[in-house]
């Protein structure tokens, strides 16, 4: 629906309240004079202002607001409803239905100057305190506080304009306060403070003072006090406006220079200023924007031509700042930018051509026996510095994620009848903007499961000895280079014996497997496991966590589980900080080039004669340091010939992926960098057990492993055989 | 469960409670609202505002003050008497901007205001400050 047919809804309510007006008079003409029929008037009359107001109606809403303060009046009783008074109430009620005729027809107004001021002295024609009310103009509220605020936007303006013309207005002081009952009524402070650092504050210091010994905190007063400076270029108003809902004080002082001030003052014409001073010192905004801290805002301006020409530090001579003493307003900094997906994916694009053929260059230049240049050097830090910038425009905070789970949970509450506590963590860790849209539903999967699955019913937790409120954990935090979403519970935890016994049933292992606590809690992640007894309606349909783990390994990611009985579980899911590049190992297998993701990798051995022992055929374990991992050929799982067949004669490559630890075998090791990431979805198709395709220095394409595919195929390779066994 | 919520889970997203007597004030909040990315449910005004909530479980709750039945005002008081919605933020829609009316929403109990008429930036900023 667009706007256009929206306003003709408008229109019609018009129609509507305009019927609904006359059947009111009609009924107060007959000597009704209830509260009711009026505040009906009222809001009808209200209704069309406020349409007005938002289809940029103005004259229509000049004159409802004129006429809603007069039924305002009567309403709230400071007017008696006299014979006379319906006689102008209704009486405007003809020109308000020409005025919408207008409106609707798009046709001149009507002149309405003579029933403005019927309403006006209607209103002042009351008992005394009506004066104060309808005095000034037909716009009482805004008109003189705007009014001020200009007149301020014009001062500074000045002062930017001929003291600091090519520098930056000096900054601002903002002091916050909150009220003890700020955060009352679902007010954040927080959320301000972080908006106004989102403007470029910093802050400065945190006034803890107020906060009492840990024993007496309580969790909803507020305790806290800031200080920032925020960068001048921002306007006072903005800044003021992120704290509109502030329950608290908040003060904004410019942290004026004295040499600046002076300069400005000494530039400024004198009359100008004495002229927009009265204004201001009149206006009720006046005394919150004191100047420099010694001194409040005037004195510094007034002294100013006694002290002009001593420090002169302002990089425009006074003369020519003096010609134009009128100058326009700066416009206002712009905060942010909107820029379309398509444009930023294009320059993400390009960047990662241009890594790519940097290190080409680099290459070249160093087999051609070309010695080290420093100018080389620098363009290789310059070009990860561009990557990482612009990178860094992708990145979003997880609140866009994290803010949908507090709902999440109220319905879950209301589902299963559990009490639940969310505590979030880390919320504004950022991540890529591709993380943070296809995050949101493995996400929501596991708090549902956490809910559903891991906390118990409360009687069952007050039966433990827990709380009858169940927590559930929600964090984000970075971590090496990756981001680590963790859901966490203080439930039931995995009962591995359950656990087990089901996977048993399912043939999703053999009933005499080996399998370690963490190989059993990993088979909750196996295709077609469900532990509930009764499939729920929450998390038990048929979509499992396998499905959770592809969409993480689907973002390059990983998950894990830790869990005690009873003192509930906690999922762990390992997130690259972006899609498009990684840090990884090139290694070569037959005449192949690939690359492993270094995220992966624990470590890498050249194994010695007698480590590996062989299992059977084709399997063979690594014994690392005790332990036995399988060794997974690579040139067996991707059909490669020509590739060392014995272990003696290859690396080995020790790697974490989702079905645990494994070892990769390869040929060599050639290098270690950073590769840009190309899918093969979108160029070709996905192949299993690749991730994807990168471009090397040397401009040939290597593929990219896809390492908890392959180790997760050869477990299921290896339990097929021993189901067949 | 209803496929309805069932496709909720895969889509979450953040859900905004409207309430406003004029139809056309709610089309325009709700067409801001779906731009900026929002799910939006409707009520008319108060009474049917306090029918509508505990289904729809809103994460805000944006209500216009002059209403038939129950005011916005009234709806406030009624909300923030139950435990579940004592700090769910709440804007409300005000068409002065003047501190005695800032005053007396606060006093009401709403954790802010948006001044009509409203633009989508002043829309997403009154909603950025009340909403994690």
């Amino acid at each position: 629906m667009n706007l256009d047919e929206i306003q003709q809804i408008f229109f019609q309510e018009c129609e509507e309240g305009l019927a609904t007006l006359e059947g009111c008079f009609a009924a107060i003409r007959g000597g009704a004079d209830d509260p009711e029929t009026i505040n009906t008037v009222f809001r009808a009359v209200h209704s069309i202002k406020g349409g007005a107001g938002a289809f940029g109606h103005e004259r229509l809403q000049a004159y409802t607001h004129s006429y809603e303060t007069l039924l305002d009046l009567v309403r709230n009783g400071t007017l008696a409803l006299s014979d006379d008074l319906v006689g102008t109430i209704i009486a405007a009620f003809d020109v308000l239905s020409d005025h919408i005729a207008a409106a609707r027809d798009h046709e001149e107004p009507p002149a309405d100057a003579a029933m403005l001021e019927r309403l006006s002295a209607a209103a002042t024609g009351g008992p005394a305190p009506v004066a104060e009310v309808a005095a000034p103009e037909p716009e009482p509220d805004p008109a003189p506080v705007a009014a001020a605020g200009d007149g301020f936007d014009d001062l500074f303006a000045m002062f930017d304009d001929e003291s600091t013309a090519a520098d930056e207005p000096p900054a601002w002081q903002v002091v916050v306060r909150p009220s003890a009952s700020a955060l009352d009524h679902g007010g954040e402070p927080l959320l301000l403070i972080r908006e106004l650092v989102a403007m470029g504050a910093t802050v400065m210091s945190v006034d803890t003072s107020a906060l009492p010994m840990p024993a007496e905190v309580e969790p909803e007063r507020s305790y806290f006090g800031w200080t920032l400076s925020v960068p001048g270029t921002n306007d006072e108003a903005a800044i003021r406006g992120v704290f509109d809902f502030l329950d608290g004080d908040v003060e904004v002082t410019r942290l004026v220079d004295e040499a600046a001030a002076q300069a400005a003052a000494a530039a400024a014409e004198a009359a100008a200023i004495d002229a927009l001073l009265d204004g201001i010192v009149s206006a009720p905004v006046a005394e919150v924007v004191a100047a420099p801290p010694p001194a409040p805002a005037p004195t510094p301006v007034v002294e100013a031509p006694v002290a002009a020409p001593a420090p002169a530090s302002a990089p425009n001579p006074a003369p020519v700042a003096a010609a134009k003493p009128a100058a326009a307003p700066i416009p206002p900094t712009q905060q942010t930018i909107r820029v379309e997906l398509d444009r930023l994916d294009r320059l993400v694009n390009l960047v990662g051509e241009l890594v790519i053929t940097q290190a080409m260059l680099a290459q070249r230049l160093s087999e051609n026996g070309c010695p080290p240049i420093d100018e080389l050097t620098d363009l290789d830090h310059l070009t990860r510095e561009l990557q990482e910038s612009t990178m860094a425009i992708r990145a979003q905070p997880m609140k866009t994620v994290f803010s949908r789970v507090p709902r999440i949970i109220r319905e879950l509450e209301q589902e299963t009848g559990k009490r639940v506590r969310l505590d979030v963590e880390g919320e504004m860790t950022e991540v890529d903007k591709t993380v943070v849209e296809r995050i949101g539903e493995p996400l929501t999967h596991l708090i549902r499961n956490a809910v559903d699955h891991g906390l118990e019913s409360t009687d069952d937790r007050l039966a433990a000895g827990k709380g009858a409120e169940g927590v559930v954990r929600l964090s984000a935090a970075h971590q090496s280079g990756r981001i680590v979403i963790t859901v966490a519970d203080d439930g039931r935890g995995i009962d591995r014996v359950r656990v087990r016994a089901k996977a048993v049933e399912r043939g999703i292992v053999s009933a005499d497997a080996q399998l370690s606590d963490e190989d059993i809690d990993n088979l909750i992640f196996a295709p077609g496991f469900s532990t509930a007894a009764t499939v729920s309606n929450i998390s038990g349909r048929g979509v499992g966590m396998d499905v959770v783990r592809k969409n993480i390994q689907a973002l390059g990611g990983r998950i894990g589980i830790q869990s005690r009985l009873g003192h509930g579980s906690s999922f762990s899911m390992s997130l690259p900080l972006t899609l498009a590049v990684l840090d990884g190992m090139i290694v070569t297998v037959g005449e192949q080039t690939f690359v492993v993701p270094l995220s992966h990798i624990v470590e890498s051995v050249r194994p010695g004669q007698g480590c590996v022992k062989r299992m059977s055929n084709n399997a063979a374990v690594f014994d690392v340091r005790g332990t036995y991992l399988p060794v997974h050929r690579v040139a067996d799982q991707l059909g490669i010939v020509g590739a060392a067949t014995e272990p003696a004669e290859a690396v080995l490559l020790v790697v974490e992926s989702d079905g645990g630890q494994g070892v990769l075998m390869v040929d060599t090791i050639q290098d270690q960098r950073q590769v840009v990431v190309k899918s093969l979805e979108a160029n070709y198709q996905a192949i299993h057990g690749l991730a994807g395709a990168t471009i090397l220095g040397d401009g040939r394409v290597a593929l990219i492993l896809d390492v908890d595919a392959l180790i997760s195929r050869w477990r299921r390779d290896n339990v097929r055989r021993d189901l067949a066994a | 469960m209803t496929s309805q919520s069932m496709h909720k889970e895969t889509r979450v997203a953040i859900t905004i409670l409207t309430v406003d007597d004029s139809p056309s004030m709610r089309m325009l909040l709700k067409a801001a609202l779906v731009d900026l990315g929002y799910d939006v449910v409707q009520a008319e005004d108060g009474v049917d505002a306090l029918e509508t909530i505990d289904g729809a479980a809103p994460d805000l709750v944006i209500t216009d003050i002059n209403m038939p039945r129950l005011d916005g005002f009234g709806l406030i008081e009624q909300l923030r008497v139950q435990d579940h919605y004592r700090t769910m933020p709440i804007l409300v829609l005000t068409t002065e901007s003047s501190d005695e009316k800032k005053q007396r929403a606060r006093a009401a109990g709403a954790t802010g205001w948006i001044v009509k008429p409203f633009d989508p930036e002043k829309l997403a900023a009154a909603i950025r400050r009340v909403l994690h």
